[in-house]
């Protein structure tokens, strides 16, 4: 009975969990949940402490989200955001990369040099594989068989065998390597480093970086440029690279690797979400608590929304 | 442990990038830490009492990430702690060059770091990650010396920016009766001019060697600062020198005026605080609190800085050769991530790291200088300090 009632409950509200907008905010310990068509605020969850990396399944029904202080992954129903159970991550889970079949969860924890791996449905740690100095950046091939994780005082990007759990190879790329991000067709990998300033495109089949994107903004000290999250569109005709305390998201052009615009946004913007449809692109901006909505064909700023302490991560509920 | 072996060996055999090839035996790097100790004045607050291992945890973590980080290039770095008194310190220090160690990070005052850069000479690299004396950084500057610690005239140009901003000009300036209490006046002085604050009131505090630390504060204290403060010209701030640690942190709360204190106590510029959390702080804080079962100090911080410079250089030019590592740290090519939001590199002209300056109250860091405002043709970070055109250094 009660199992026919959730269904019942899932199939009614389905179509407007779609486009749900799932924001963490690192101070507030929370998650903003936003309306993605009317982007209005549709509330505020507590979620454990230092909420940062948040991810959701493929089939839209479990919300993870690494509780960086509590040291483990919780895990929530995305329609009522009630607590559904916890993952154990390993020590300061950061950031971390779903498997593209929805298992199992590739997680950085930061403080402990290391890489944990998950199955999620069993709830078993599968792995611990031992990476660089504050592991950060999760990436995966959208086959499902690399997984990337880029350490942040390594400064490298090490490439992961996602079955056997070895590290392959090593890159050295710029200083603090946040994020990592393949095209949809895996044939590029990029790779943020914040300190450094650029992003160095990958060729993941020999695993040389073919070239560095770097950045110039007229009226922005060189300094403040530091690259975070970067999103691609599936067609890799747009590449959009979060640009931190310059307070601008930079659109590349996916096929030239060249720089061609930067779109102010709110202060310290870090990660980013694109819809399912790939219309709005949402970055989360840590020092004006707001998220920054980028129209993606115009390439545009449509809208600002305020959201809790310090927002961190975001992610779109799949359609 | 064998399955890390065996990933190791996968990344050669597999990806073998040139960039990363990997040797049969690690490449061993060597580094020591002295640390001279100098038996003066404990600390005013007990809570400042440096602990046995100051500087020396700084260097335990700087060696751990070293390492990582070198279990993927094959290379391994052994960091040897030495304490020694300014009696010992060039006995310790010949021990030390005669192990053939190249790098020596040194813990000391201004006098015994010149002195132990001296006998050093071409046998090793000093790395400077405590005295912040100008004159090592200008007429005393040495070419075999890098100073991860922030000099004098950094701090206090940090400070003169924040109070620029806060539009607090007029500056009642205390200094203490010592040597290096002077060369901090100086220094505040030289950024007074260089600003636009004014100094609008100068006070010697005479140490007369009073019962520092059985009057906490209530006792005779209370009734000597603010006679001591009273009738000063009209100003905004009170700046204090006291580099000897002996009035300042007496000052606040306890002036004539109701005025902020600033320098030596209240607002105060540090190269670390141990609540800073922007710029991937709090994870670094973090490893360290792990590791030390402590807070991390200046020290500490300069000591991970110092050995970083060395683990950085060793990653990026793929060689174990001290000239090799010495000439690419001194070179344009080099920078170093230090938890500050930026790349740090060297100044050419004198060998100092340069670096944003935190300026901390007790418990929290208020601002970082460079202030927004000041802007420079070169870094922003050189409008903190002796900038090229007015050093002193030749090497």
């Amino acid at each position: 009975m009660k199992h026919i009632l959730t269904l019942a409950l899932c199939l009614a509200t389905t179509p407007a969990l779609a486009n749900r907008v799932f924001v963490s905010n690192e101070k507030g310990n929370d998650v903003t949940v936003l309306d993605g068509e009317t982007l209005e605020v549709i509330g505020t969850y507590p979620v454990g402490n230092r909420p940062r990396g948040i991810t959701i399944s493929p089939d839209g029904k479990e919300l993870y989200v690494c509780a960086s202080d509590d040291n483990l992954v919780r895990v929530f129903d995305p329609e009522t955001m009630e607590e559904l159970h916890t993952l154990p991550s390993g020590p300061d889970p950061e950031l971390f990369v779903l498997h593209p079949s929805g298992n199992p969860l590739y997680i950085a924890n930061e403080d402990d040099n290391l890489v944990t791996v998950v199955d999620t449905r069993t709830h078993q740690v599968l792995a611990e594989i031992p990476v660089g100095v504050e592991p950060e950046g999760m990436g995966i091939s959208p086959d499902g068989k690399v997984v990337i994780n880029t350490s942040e005082t390594t400064n490298m990007a090490h490439f992961i065998d996602s079955e056997s759990f070895e590290i392959f190879a090593n890159v050295l790329v710029d200083s603090r390597p946040r994020f990592a991000q393949y095209s949809a067709d895996g044939s590029k990998l990029y790779v943020t480093s914040e300190i450094g300033g650029t992003v160095s495109v990958i060729d993941p089949a020999t695993q040389q970086i073919v070239k560095k994107i770097s950045f110039d903004i007229p009226g922005v000290l060189p300094e403040a440029i530091q690259p975070v999250g970067a999103r691609i569109t599936s067609d890799g005709a747009k590449l959009f690279v979060a640009l931190g305390p310059a307070n601008r998201v930079a659109v590349i052009d996916g096929a030239t690797d060249e720089v061609k615009d930067y779109l102010l946004v709110g202060q310290r913007v870090w990660q980013m979400a694109f819809t399912p449809d790939e219309k709005y692109l949402f970055t989360t901006n840590g020092n004006s608590n707001d998220v920054s909505v980028i129209d993606v064909a115009a390439e545009k700023v449509v809208k600002s929304v305020p959201v809790g302490q310090q927002p961190w991560g975001v992610v779109v509920a799949p359609n | 442990m064998f399955k890390g072996i065996i990933g190791l060996l996968a990344g050669i055999c597999l990806a073998a990038p040139p960039a990363l090839a990997q040797q049969a035996e690690p490449q061993l790097i060597r580094a020591a830490v002295l640390r001279v100790d100098d038996p003066g004045l404990p600390p005013i607050s007990r809570l400042d009492i440096p602990p046995e291992d100051d500087g020396f945890a700084g260097a335990r973590l700087a060696i751990e990430d070293n390492d990582t980080t070198g279990r993927f290039m094959g290379q391994d770095f052994e960091a040897e702690e030495v304490t020694a008194t300014p009696e010992t310190a060039a006995a310790e220090m010949d021990r030390i060059l005669g192990e053939g160690v190249a790098f020596v990070v040194v813990l000391a005052d201004d006098a015994t770091t010149l002195a132990l850069a001296d006998q050093a000479g071409e046998r090793a690299m000093i790395f400077n990650a405590a005295a912040r004396g100008d004159n090592l950084r200008g007429a005393d500057c040495r070419a075999n010396t890098v100073h991860v610690a922030p000099s004098q005239a950094m701090m206090a140009d940090a400070l003169a920016q924040f109070l620029m901003w806060k539009n607090w000009p007029r500056w009642f300036l205390i200094e203490g009766s010592h040597p290096q209490d002077k060369a901090l006046a100086d220094a505040f002085r030289r950024s007074a001019t260089k600003f636009g604050a004014k100094i609008v009131e100068e006070r010697l505090y005479e140490d007369t060697g009073g019962a520092r630390r059985t009057d906490s504060g209530h006792v005779q204290v209370q009734k000597q600062m603010p006679v001591f403060t009273q009738r000063a010209a009209e100003h905004d701030v009170i700046v204090a020198a006291d580099e000897a640690d002996i009035f300042a942190a007496y000052l606040p709360y306890q002036t004539w005026d109701a005025r902020p204190v600033t320098g030596s106590a209240g607002l105060v510029p540090r190269s670390w605080h141990p609540a800073m959390e922007a710029w991937g702080g709090t994870q670094f804080q973090n490893r360290f609190e792990k590791l030390a079962n402590r807070r991390m100090r200046e020290a500490d911080y300069q000591t991970w800085l110092a050995l970083r410079m060395i683990g950085e250089a060793a990653t990026r030019t793929q060689s174990a050769d001290p000239a090799v590592l010495k000439e690419f740290m001194l070179s344009d090519q080099f920078d170093v991530a230090g938890f500050k939001g930026q790349k740090l590199t060297l100044r050419d002209w004198d060998h100092q790291l340069r670096q944003p300056i935190l300026l901390t109250t007790g418990n929290l860091t208020a601002s970082v200088s460079p202030q927004d405002q000041y802007l420079h043709q070169t870094s922003q970070l050189d409008t903190l300090g002796i900038d090229r055109p007015e050093t002193e250094c030749q090497f």
